[in-house]
């Protein structure tokens, strides 16, 4: 992540611009091969052959593996794009927001049921330093 | 000729098209958003718009990483639904209105707007979503559709001013168009909300309440938004609502809200609708 954009200040926040996208190309291209049923079908047979296919970092394949959410965001992934293997995986987005947060699911259900994340204390990194 | 009568600002949560695919929508989550829905489909109903323009993203489902087109308009005949990964939504095949939509197309580059041309474009739920919003569940799309894709997505997604100035292009556009034609315009996605990270289910409905006061009040608040103060304030996914001014712009200066409605949550987010017509 870049350190020196006016955006970069904002915690918790992996914005898609063009040296993230560079970095997660070939992860967010094999996300979007999920499109289709019959690349669905292959991947689902043997996930690691189907990988190879793709030219992604060992790290970016790991956290593909392994399905940790957060990482492949740090790795170049883009939401829309990862969440073509939650889909896969049968996980919805408020799931994929628990794991990514690191709470249970219930936990970041209740939190969006009685009007999501506060933007107090959410807008500066400096907040969560602060607090964390 | 054509009139461009009325615009309506819609959040297009896949999970509201879920609901309503899955029979969803009267259960005690999804029930308050959908009541507050009612109002804007007897006045979809009422209106019987001859075409509507609705500006919306893509979700990596028409387009990938392979093609950022910043502004794509849909000249197709019909545009199937998209499979995101689940099959295609069981909803109407999309009618477009080629004649209208080469029409804008060719007003829009020679008023400066280079816009992208597609041919083939699958629609996802972000445009399938604001009309089952608008339309319910008909066996048919009550209108023909005009597809207007714009890039959120990929940092940076156009200015909230370049958007609002590509809507007088396409306004001008619409009323130079030859034909006795009902057209409106829906501005899609938002309102605040953000999927990703560890900040993932940010609402700020201070925010969107004052997003959506300031369409009528104070639009040039609204088009001097800068992007990262979408990005801090209404998450980084509530920086969609670029598109509404599309729609704002596509509006006379004083135009007149006839109805609102806000629920908080829709999954993941802050939906909104709101529904503007010119004096």
């Amino acid at each position: 992540m870049r350190k020196d954009r006016e955006y970069s200040d904002i915690p918790g926040t992996y914005v898609f611009d063009p040296e993230h996208s560079r970095q997660g190309y070939h992860l967010n291209m094999f996300c979007m091969s999920l499109n289709k049923e019959a690349n669905r079908e292959q991947f689902r047979r043997d996930e690691s052959a189907y990988l190879d296919v793709f030219p992604m970092s060992p790290e970016q394949r790991d956290a593909v593996l392994q399905r940790d959410w957060i990482g492949l965001l740090r790795l170049g992934g883009n939401i829309y794009y990862t969440f073509k293997l939650a889909i896969f995986d049968g996980i919805n987005m408020q799931e994929i927001g628990a794991r990514m947060e690191g709470v249970p699911d219930e936990q970041f259900k209740a939190m969006m049921i009685n009007g999501g994340r506060a933007i107090q204390g959410n807008r500066y990194q400096k907040e969560w330093n602060r607090s964390g | 000729m054509a009139k461009l009568f009325a615009g309506v600002g819609t959040s297009h949560v896949p999970g509201i098209g879920a609901a309503v695919d899955h029979k969803k929508t009267q259960t005690d989550y999804w029930k308050p958003l959908f009541d507050g829905y009612e109002p804007a489909r007897e006045w979809m109903q009422n209106e019987a718009p001859d075409v509507v323009i609705i500006v919306y993203n893509d979700h990596a489902s028409a387009f990938s990483l392979e093609l950022i087109p910043t502004f794509a308009i849909g000249v197709a005949e019909r545009f199937q639904p998209a499979d995101e990964g689940y099959g295609p939504r069981k909803v109407p095949v999309v009618e477009g209105h080629p004649e209208l939509a080469w029409h804008l197309a060719e007003s829009l580059i020679l008023d400066e707007f280079d816009m992208t041309i597609a041919n083939e474009m699958p629609v996802d739920h972000g445009l399938t979503v604001p009309l089952s919003i608008a339309c319910g569940e008909p066996d048919i799309w009550p209108c023909k559709v005009i597809p207007l894709c714009v890039n959120v997505i990929q940092y940076p997604s156009p200015t909230g001013n370049r958007c609002y100035q590509l809507g007088k292009a396409i306004r001008k556009a619409v009323e130079a168009f030859p034909a006795d034609l009902k057209v409106a315009i829906f501005g899609t996605g938002g309102m605040s909300h953000q999927l990703q990270g560890e900040r993932a289910g940010l609402v700020n409905a201070d925010f969107d309440i004052a997003f959506l006061d300031d369409l009528t009040r104070n639009v040039d608040r609204l088009v001097r938004i800068p992007h990262v103060e979408y990005l801090r304030e209404a998450g980084s996914e509530g920086a969609e609502l670029v598109m509404w001014m599309i729609m704002r712009g596509a509006l006379d200066d004083d135009a007149r809200e006839v109805y609102r409605h806000f629920h908080v949550p829709a999954s993941n987010t802050a939906a909104g609708l709101i529904i503007l017509e010119n004096p």
